[in-house]
């Protein structure tokens, strides 16, 4: 079973996402944001990461560039999961090592279309 | 989202168009509201309900409708067909063409994000040059304007289409995306019957008519598809849905399902691959 840490500040999102994914045969974790999720990958690499930008204490971008250049780091497939929908703003989160992109909001369809595009499933 | 208003909105959809909200339908119904909600300049999905309620059967209640069961087709679907498109089918196609641009045919295009793939694909291929002169024909002229303006919503683009090859080849306009001005050159849109005989016109070297023929009444299927197979060049290939059958003369070539090609104008390669 692959595992998938879903990374956002709000509950409600996260719980959305968990259902979406448990539906996919993932095994979720989650965390609140960026320092939580970086804590958490330095226990156990997920398969795949679901990353909010906006966070408190550390954002998205901050996380995946750290994440990047952290032992394995490079296993994980990153799915942003944004309300930035700005080109210039999603390219800089491309550049930083995401390897799809879902903006806000979103639903199970869109889940498994970019999964399937950063070839999760 | 209050559950009396997720009643109220099912019951709404069930009465308009006998369709029932299903999956995660609090999260849908308020997600795909949410921009009608911003255009009537409300200040909440809640607020567009309380409208509803006040105001049932008119314009509003139609849109509300059509947001909530929109059954938008995909970009690039059947990620294997435009794999093997890619891979084997257009450079294939592209060798016997003698430098000519390729000739292709998306019927029963729909809201265009077939054509609108495949001129992606050949501006990304790796067969260089690799041009192609596509036409896109559908029998809804609404469809069609809709195709036309390249104009597609935040959840339409996001249906098997990567980031990456969105960023390339549309533009942000408010609310939702636009295919660029070199994507919306590349496709011609026409109207056309299925049913009726093409007239006029070179042959094509592909023929995309996916899930298509299987929406007609089957005595009027044949004469689909002998319009397709009439206007398939001798070496062409022509791509149908999954489990629907070709015409006439046209076996499966191999490359993916759904790809038919006549007897002898395929390798044994293609068929391993």
């Amino acid at each position: 079973m692959k595992t998938c840490l879903v990374v956002d500040d709000s509950r409600v999102v996260r719980k959305v996402a968990r259902r979406i994914l448990e539906n996919l045969d993932f095994e979720i974790t989650e965390a609140v944001d960026g320092a939580d999720a970086l804590t958490a990958c330095r226990g156990m690499m997920p398969d795949a990461v679901l990353l909010d930008w906006t966070m408190p204490m550390m954002d998205g971008l901050e996380f995946l560039r750290r994440l990047r250049l952290e032992p394995g780091g490079d296993h994980p497939q990153v799915v942003f999961c944004s309300a930035e929908n700005r080109p210039a703003r999603i390219r800089e989160a491309l550049d930083a090592g995401a390897n799809e992109y879902i903006m806000k909001p979103f639903d199970g369809e869109i889940v498994v279309a970019k999964f399937a595009e950063a070839g999760l499933l | 989202m209050r559950d009396e208003d997720l009643d109220f909105l099912s019951a709404l959809v069930r009465a308009r168009s006998g369709l029932v909200l299903s999956g995660e339908r609090g999260f849908f119904a308020e997600t795909r509201l949410g921009p009608l909600a911003r255009r009537e300049r409300l200040a909440s999905v809640s607020d567009l309900v309380a409208r509803l309620r006040e105001q049932p059967g008119d314009e509003l209640a139609r849109a509300a409708v059509e947001a909530m069961t929109i059954q938008d087709t995909s970009f690039f679907r059947d990620r294997a067909v435009f794999g093997a498109l890619a891979r084997h089918v257009l450079p294939t196609l592209m060798a016997g063409a003698g430098g000519r641009p390729l000739r292709i045919w998306s019927a029963g295009c729909g809201s265009g994000q077939e054509a609108y793939s495949l001129a992606m694909l050949t501006a990304d291929s790796d067969v260089m040059p690799l041009t192609a002169d596509i036409l896109a024909t559908d029998l809804s002229t609404a469809a069609l304007d809709k195709a036309r303006t390249g104009l597609y919503t935040h959840f339409e683009v996001q249906r098997g289409l990567p980031i990456r090859r969105l960023l390339d080849h549309f533009e942000e306009a408010d609310d939702a995306w636009r295919a660029s001005a070199t994507l919306r050159a590349a496709v011609r849109w026409k109207r056309i019957n299925l049913i009726d005989p093409l007239t006029g016109g070179e042959p094509f070297d592909l023929i995309l008519c996916r899930n298509v023929v299987c929406s007609f009444a089957p005595e009027a299927r044949a004469a689909v598809l002998r319009t397709l197979s009439a206007a398939l060049a001798p070496y062409g290939r022509m791509v149908l849905g999954s489990g629907e059958f070709p015409p006439e003369g046209l076996d499966a070539e191999g490359s993916a399902p759904g790809i038919f090609a006549r007897p002898g104008t395929f390798s044994a390669g293609a068929a391993a691959a």
